[in-house]
Order: structure tokens, then sequence, then C-alpha cells
């Protein structure tokens, strides 16, 4: 029977996505490509003093996004810095350098990575002006990056990739407001707080005393969800009562964090002029998800460990009204997406079914990933792919119309080698470098043993790959972490872009090249199984070897 | 224009999109979504308040709340929630679970000693006893028990109360939960909402 009601749950979830898919993917392309400005749209452009039709080549556009990331920084910075003297911040005290440091970097860089317990450190006015303003512009950053790589594609002989402000406004305006006020009043009906009352003092049955949190917690839980952001209201992130009450409402949750990725690849197809490429991609990432949700769900609900058969089940840091299956399916679409909510915490998961929320953010979080970073991070995918198949035929590899020389695969090759270079060697230095291991071992680590490896590989994985999910009994609130995973988010994050664009400029650049009898067809289930392998397999080869140190080992004891 | 001029102007293009933005999307939306929240959904925005007889609010539906003395030792008339993490045990201030792992010598110490103490509470087996009733969730402000640590208790409530086992029985069955539309998540008990109808018996 519990298999049978999974399977319908994920039956619900993928007929949402599937009716979701052509309307918001048709959607999506119109708001990127069409020249008309809506008038609210050509006052914004007058404020901010650019000029809406102007075209830019890729480093201008890269400029504009790097700018604007880090006045985004900044300010987020100096908002928490300057806590006391904000209004509606129920008394706290500014944050401390490092930490303001690394939650800067972590809420521009679209990780939403919380060092912190935000019930004891972030008033409303952080919360709503510098945090949740992170949550819609990160978003629409990455979406801008993912178009301006689709228009590298579907231009030829062009010089330019689009106007940054114009798509970063669009993707505020008109994607992701509209549907953040429609979810928060999806929310708030499901029982989602929105109020600025503070803590409310409340005499329980017992005699006793409870403390209830209030805040403005719908209007951020879904831009957090939407956004594929992350960062909870509350330090129990979506396992909290007051974010995420029912079981419906945590459906609706994941269908929030899996909408706009997921009708990306339509999109991606009505740009690139072929709705089959899109097909393809969409394949690509669902197949994917679909492997890795069953890989969790079975693990979790065998429930094999110490702990867990004792126990008689593996619930422990998992709420009742979930159950196994809910918080498995929020754990999959949280980390196959970069968005790093958690509706029950992974750290108390059985050792194997802990490694499979790792593995989906090592695969680079593309099956669907972020919003923007997942499409723009599996069509660098499909470059490795063509190249590979181009070697194996001995052909010049193309890819919808494009060659890919020696500049596209020099960039897509530093583009895979990006993030594990930061996992591994942030977690190799946790543990190597004098002074720092002997902190992290008796201050951060929470676990004894091999899990508490497990804690640190988990949280450079996260930052890295922009993810934000925590086995959160690591303390990372210490000068080490905020500042090696503060510096790891941020090159996670626009080490990448600076490469994507790079590669967008050079194919808008060229010209198409007509397709040949020998071109190898990107839409059919060959490529699809093709670009499904070189995703595994680029992973696998790089992680098994610190997997087995710490999952693996674990979980195989 | 030379390259600094350029420079200059792309952030300053950027720090005037971020305030406008900040206004849009920080203040001008919360304010929307708050005035939305507080005159169409009032009672869920301000935290599903639950009120006794006497109108008196003793807590969230939503939030689970402790049933025990200050000690922290659970009171026998009422029925228990699942252990917590949260502070010293359901502190709304400090959501959290316990973040212990699989193999957490801790954690299996506390599993052992929840299942003697309930054991001995209720009279049953170790075997009989139902996961969620020995660990702690993932908020440490869980308001739901499963039907079947409900069920549990149901003797031991009875016998604390000199009330007969069929009426508590009953009571039970009245609060048990099922799936949202029939299949979504697990069954559940609110275990204030039990005990307030508990009370009023």
């Amino acid at each position: 029977m519990e298999v049978l009601f999974a399977a319908l749950q994920a039956a619900t979830l993928a007929l949402i996505l599937a009716l979701l898919y052509r309307p918001l993917g048709d959607y999506l392309a119109r708001t990127y490509t069409s020249d008309r400005d809506w008038r609210v749209e050509r006052g914004f452009y007058r404020l901010i003093g650019v000029d809406p039709r102007a075209e830019q080549s890729w480093p201008a556009y890269l400029r504009g996004v790097l700018a604007f990331s880090l006045v985004g920084l900044l300010l987020v910075y100096v908002l928490q810095r300057a806590q006391a003297v904000l209004p509606y911040s129920l008394g706290l005290p500014a944050v401390p350098e490092g930490l303001a440091f690394n939650t800067a970097a972590s809420f521009v860089a679209n990780t939403n990575w919380q060092s912190y317990s935000p019930e004891l450190t972030m008033g409303y006015t952080v919360q709503l002006a510098g945090l949740a303003v992170q949550n819609f512009v990160s978003a629409a950053v990455g979406i801008a990056v993912a178009i301006a790589l689709v228009r590298g594609f579907a231009r030829h002989g062009s010089p330019t990739l689009g106007n940054f402000w114009v798509d970063l406004v669009r993707g505020c305006l008109r994607v992701l407001l509209p549907l953040a006020i429609v979810g928060a009043i999806v929310l708030l009906a499901g029982g989602v707080v929105q109020n600025f009352a503070g803590f409310t003092e409340v005499h329980t049955l017992t005699g006793g005393i409870q403390q209830l949190p209030g805040g403005p917690v719908a209007s951020q839980e879904v831009i957090k969800l939407l956004g594929t952001n992350g960062g909870g209201f509350f330090n129990a992130n979506s396992a909290h009562p007051f974010e995420n009450p029912t079981a419906w409402t945590n459906l609706f949750e994941v269908v929030l964090m899996l909408a706009i990725p997921f009708a990306l690849p339509r999109a991606f197809g009505r740009i690139v002029g072929s709705n089959k490429q899109g097909y393809a991609i969409l394949a690509v990432m669902a197949t994917l998800f679909a492997l890795s949700l069953v890989a969790l769900s079975a693990l979790e609900a065998a429930g094999r460990g110490t702990a867990p058969e004792l126990a008689g089940g593996a619930m422990e840091g998992k709420e009742t009204r979930f159950g196994i299956f809910g918080s498995t399916l929020f754990a999959t679409t949280s980390t196959l997406t970069s968005t790093g909510a958690v509706n029950s915490m992974h750290d108390s998961y059985t050792a194997l079914g802990g490694m499979l929320p790792m593995l989906n953010m090592m695969l680079g979080e593309v099956a669907p990933g972020g919003v923007g970073s997942g499409l723009y991070g599996m069509l660098v995918l499909a470059v490795i792919a063509v190249f590979i198949a181009g070697l194996l035929v001995g052909r010049t590899p193309e890819y919808l119309g494009k060659k890919i020389g020696p500049r596209e695969i020099k960039l897509a090759s530093l583009y895979i080698l990006v993030t594990p270079t930061l996992v591994l060697t942030g977690t190799a230095l946790s543990f190597a470098l004098p002074g720092v291991r002997e902190d992290v071992e008796s201050t951060s680590i929470w676990n004894p043993g091999i899990h508490g490896m497990s804690e640190v590989l988990y949280a450079f994985t996260s930052a890295a790959n922009n993810n934000g999910s925590a086995f959160a009994g690591l303390t990372a609130n210490t000068p080490w972490f905020n500042i090696a995973l503060g510096v790891a988010m941020l090159l996670g994050r626009f080490v990448p872009i600076v490469l994507v664009l790079a590669l967008a400029g050079s194919l808008a650049a060229q010209r198409k090249v007509p397709a040949t009898a020998g071109t190898l067809p990107t839409h059919r289930p060959q490529f699809v199984g093709l670009l499904i392998g070189v995703t595994v397999l680029v992973t696998a080869l790089t992680y098994f070897p610190v997997l087995t140190l710490g999952p693996l080992a674990e979980g195989l004891n | 224009m030379s390259t600094t001029r350029s420079t200059l102007r792309t952030h300053w293009v950027a720090l005037r999109a971020m305030l406008v933005l900040t206004l849009v999307l920080g203040v001008g939306y919360t304010a929307v979504v708050t005035g939305i929240g507080q005159f169409a959904l009032p009672a869920q925005a301000n935290g599903s308040l639950v009120r006794d007889a006497d109108g008196a609010v003793v807590g969230s539906a939503l939030v689970g709340q402790p049933f025990a003395d200050a000690e922290g030792a659970p009171l026998p008339e009422w029925f228990q929630p699942r252990p917590s993490a949260a502070g010293d045990g359901y502190d709304g201030g400090a959501s959290s679970g316990s973040n212990f792992g699989p193999e957490n010598a801790d954690l299996v110490a506390a599993i052992t000693e929840r299942q003697a103490a309930v054991g001995e509470a209720d009279g049953v087996q170790r075997g009989e006893i139902p996961a969620d009733a020995v660990t702690a969730s993932g908020s440490g402000l869980d308001p739901h028990i499963s039907p079947a640590y409900a069920r549990l208790q149901v003797a031991r409530v009875a016998e604390a109360r000199g009330l007969p086992e069929a009426e508590v029985a009953a009571l039970v069955e009245r609060f048990v939960q099922g799936r949202d539309a029939g299949y979504l998540g697990d069954p559940t008990v609110n275990v204030l909402r039990l005990n307030l109808a508990l009370a009023e018996l």
C-alpha cells in the first residue's frame, strides 16, 4: 500500500509538471524573445538609465551580471551589519562580519547556505529587504545566463547576446513576481504564516509557556522554492510547520521547485526552433530524476543502520505528516535542483540514503537543476557529449548547427572542472591545514567517526554547487567555514557563469553549419542515452574515491 | 568611453537597479502578501491558533507542545507527542532536529531509553512501539503522532483519568486524520487537538 501511495504522489507530480511544460515553457520563451516592453518596465529602464534596445556583447553582458551581483553582495552585507538600527529587527544585534560575509555570498550566489539559526539571528527587515530580494534576483540572473547561452545557439554570425538588464527585469517582473504572489496565497491557505508579530507567548494546555514565532514567512517561502534558493525563514527550514504545514503543501512546494527548471527545456527548444531538442533535454533530466527518487525512497523505506533498525524505521529527523516518501521526494527535488531547502534532516538519513542527496549535487544539479543554472549546466554536458560522439566516429562535432571546436570544448571542460576542484580542495584542506583540522574536529563536526567526514564533504559539495542544504549537525559558523564556504559559493557560481557566457559569445558569432548525413541527431533516444551516460560518468569518476571514504564506508560497514 | 568609465557606469546602473528592485520585490511584494494574508486569511496568517472552551489561546494547531511537568517528565494523563530536539523540547524559538547520524551512539542510547520509558508507561513490548514514538522530528515541533502511537497510549491515559478505555479509544479514532486527498503523506493524529478534546470529556 505504501508503495502505491508513493507512486500515486509521484504520478500526480509528473502530471502537474507535464501540464505546465508547454504553457510555462512557451511563456518563458516569449518573455525573453519579445521586443515589446511593458509600460512599467520602460519606467524602470529610465530610472536605472539603460536603453532596452541596446544589444550587449558577451563581455558587456557578463559585466552587467558581475556588477549587479557585487552590488547585491555589498547591500546584503551592509543590511546585516546595520541590523541593530533597522525596524522590525526583533531586538537582534548586528550580524558578525564573518557570518555576514558568508550569508551575503550565499544569497547572491543562489545558494542559501545558512551558517546561522534564523530565529536567533535575522530580523524581519534583513529577511525581506536583503534575503528575499536576492531570492528573486539571483534566480533571475540564473535564467538570464541560461537564455544568453540559448541565444548563442539560436543566433548566427551575431556579435551580441541580448541585454542583461532587460533579461533581469523581465525575469523578475514577468516570471517570478506573478508566480510568487499566486504561490504565496496558496501557501497562506495551507497555514503558512504571514505577519509582523514577532514571537507570541502562549500558555499551553498544561500551563507551560511556549513561544510561537511569526514573520513574513509565506512571501519568502514561495520565492525560496520558486527561485531554487532554499534559505529557510526558520532553522528547521521546510520541516517547520509554519513553512510547510501539510502533506499537500509539501507536494505544492515540490512543484514550486521544479516548475521553472523543468519548463526551461521547452523555452530552449522554442528559441532554437526545434521543440524536439527541448524534449531530448527534458528526457535526460526526467530520467535521472526518476532514478534518483526511486533509489533514495527505497533506501529510506528499507531503513538500514543501527539506529533506524532499533527504532523500527528511519523516522529520526522526519515529520509525521510527510512520512518517508514525502521526505525523500522533497530531498531529491531539493538536491537535484539547486534549492537546498529541507523538510527532513539529511544528517539523520540512513548512510546510503544520505549519500543520494550528495550524489544529486555532485551530478552538477542538472536534473533539472536550478532555475537557469540547470539548463546551462545540461547544455554544457551536451556539448561534451557531442564531442565524445564526434571522437568515436572521427568527425568534427556539431550541436544545433554549431561547430564544437577547440575553444568551445576548452570552455566546456573548464566548466565541469570548477565544482569538483572546489569540493575536493575544500574538503581536503579542512582536514589538512594545521589549526583548521583541530577546529573542524572539535568545534564543527557533530557526529563522530566517518559520518563527521561526510558532514564536511556535504558542506563543500553543497556550497560549490550552490545548493545550500546541509548535514546540518555541522557547526559552520566558524571563521574557517564562513570564509571557505563563502569563497566556494562565489567561485562555484560566477566562474561557471563567466565560462558559459564566453561559450555563448563564441557560439553566437559562428555561422550555421548545414546538417549532413553524418551529423549526430541530438533529439533521438540514442543521444538522450549518451547524455545520461556522460552526466553520470563525469560525476562518478570524479567523486567515487571520496564517497568511499564517507557514506559508502559507513553504509557498507 | 574608457574602460574605467564604462565599469563605473555599469556599477551605477547596477546600484540603481538593485535599489528599485529592493523596493518592489522586498517591500512592495511583502506588503501585498501580508495584506492579502491579514485580510483574506487571517486565521492562517497569524498561526492557526487553537483556543480552549473558555476562549483562551492554548497554542497553534500546527506546532507541537510538550505535555510534561516542570522537570520534563511526561504526564501520564495526556497523550504524549514525539521526542523533540527543539531547545529543551518543543521550543518555538529554536526549531531543530537532532541531526544525529544513523550510527551515532548517543542516538542509539536515546532510542533504547525512550523505548524502555514508553514500554514501562504503556505496558508494551519494544517491538510494538512505532518508530515515531522514539525518534525526534526534523523541526522538533511536529504536532502529530502516528495513529499507532496514539492507540498505544489509550489504556494509560484512560487509567490516569479514570475514564472508560472505550471512550478514550473512540476519541482517538475521531482524531485520526487520513492522508491528504486520500494518498498524500501519512495518516496522523494532532496531539494538541486530541488532548484538548480529552480535557473536555
